[in-house]
């Protein structure tokens, strides 16, 4: 009896445990929506952005701003953005195994690695493998502010233009679909030719009111809209990865349930049968 | 009657596009000053101040947005606001810009929070903006 008694308990407690899995599931797929939505009204503005200055790039101007010229890489930064919390499938894992391998190839060259961090689960990985973490920022919530992104992403930017940095890359999911979600690694400084669509005439802007203060305001912009982007896109991939997650849990434990449940039965059977031909056993020897 | 010169206007914000279409001129508030462009406009470039965009569609109506500030690039076939954030012009609240002005000078007077003082003046600039907007849009009803 001890036995059925055991796969009983354990039935239900894979049974609470779905009942928690799947709501855990309910609450992502219902704040996947409005993250969604988010992520697709902000995107029309980076993407203005980066026609502008992708226009800006090939007008012939007298100042050459430093974000549009390459130099030769000693030192790079990574802007890697995260998750805070887990429950997401391999969603941080992909990523960090990512920007792992493309930071190791920057340091087989001995070049250097700097990290900024967005996100705890970015944070405690990046510490955890002594990295240079040079600026962190975490729990910033469903709704992060533009604000809250300027901080890392200047830190990266006077580095950039003290020269002690010489490229700095983004590292964060891109959402496919609510199924798929894949890590990118992005360029962000310089800006690469391939970003911009080439065009062969000379020409060049009217700048108000010069073409310093302008590319300064621009390209500062592109670069925090470029990140803060990649933040909303990460959180909907957050509750897409954790949606599938949960359902994958919620499914599994209905089978081990039913595997269980099977077993319980065959076990229960099986004692009964027992009893019974130990009591016609007994009334034949009486 | 021969077809009207237009050209493509895209207004979006960190939020949202707001506008996307042909229209036949754009007013906005430049950092240097007010600009008004036409088809054919010589490609620039420029901040915004906080102030109105004002522009004149195909069917000849008009539309007022305010925005607080951004950049305007301008081609020969197309303009592109960038804002930081824009309201329609209906959509503005005199009372809410009222107090922020309120607030924004009341930051001002005060000497101590010295380190605030560009961001108080940014906010002067932009409620007072709006309020300049929404009293042109009345008198305009008005009359």
């Amino acid at each position: 009896m001890s036995a059925a008694a055991k796969i009983r308990s354990t039935i239900e407690s894979t049974g609470k445990t779905r009942k928690v899995t799947s709501a855990l599931e309910m609450v992502a797929a219902s704040k996947l929506n409005k993250t969604q939505q988010r992520m697709a009204a902000s995107r029309p503005y980076a993407d203005k952005m980066l026609s502008v200055i992708g226009h800006l790039a090939q007008s012939n101007s007298e100042y050459r701003h430093p974000f549009l010229d390459a130099r030769p890489p000693q030192r790079v930064g990574y802007i890697v953005i995260s998750t805070d919390r887990g429950l997401c499938g391999g969603l941080n894992t992909n990523l960090f195994k990512e920007t792992l391998k493309s930071m190791q190839a920057w340091q087989a060259q001995s070049v250097e690695v700097d990290v900024c961090v967005l996100g705890q689960k970015a944070l405690s990985f990046f510490k955890r493998h002594q990295f240079n973490v040079l600026a962190q920022a975490a729990h910033l919530g469903d709704v992060p502010e533009l604000s809250d992104v300027v901080g890392v992403v200047s830190t990266l930017l006077k580095a950039y233009d003290s020269g002690s940095v010489d490229r700095i890359f983004l590292a964060s999911n891109v959402h496919v679909n609510t199924m798929t979600q894949k890590p990118r690694m992005l360029q962000l400084v310089p800006l690469l030719p391939a970003q911009l669509d080439q065009a062969p005439d000379h020409w060049d802007y009217i700048y108000e009111p010069d073409a310093k203060v302008v590319m300064d305001t621009l390209l500062n912009r592109y670069i925090e809209c470029e990140v803060y982007q990649g933040m909303i896109e990460n959180i909907a991939c957050e509750q897409a990865a954790r949606m599938m997650a949960m359902k994958n849990a919620t499914d599994n434990a209905g089978d081990i349930i039913d595997s269980l449940r099977l077993a319980y039965n065959k076990v229960r059977q099986a004692s009964i049968t027992q009893e019974l031909s130990e009591i016609v056993a007994g009334a034949e020897a009486v | 009657m021969p077809e009207a010169k237009t050209i493509q206007l895209d207004i979006v914000s960190a939020e949202s596009a707001l506008f996307s279409g042909q229209v036949l001129r754009v007013l906005v508030s430049g950092s240097l000053g007010e600009l008004g462009i036409e088809p054919g406009h010589t490609a620039l470039l420029s901040p915004l101040k906080p102030g109105q965009v004002t522009f004149t569609q195909q069917e000849g109506s008009v539309e007022h947005f305010y925005v607080s500030g951004g950049v305007v690039e301008v081609q020969p076939d197309h303009v592109t606001i960038l804002a930081d954030t824009c309201i329609r012009g209906e959509a503005l609240d005199a009372e809410k810009a009222t107090a922020a002005q309120a607030a924004a000078q009341a930051k001002l007077a005060d000497q101590q929070a010295e380190a605030d003082y560009a961001q108080a003046l940014r906010e002067l600039a932009q409620a007072t903006a709006q309020l300049r907007m929404i009293q042109e849009l009345n008198r305009r009803r008005k009359v």
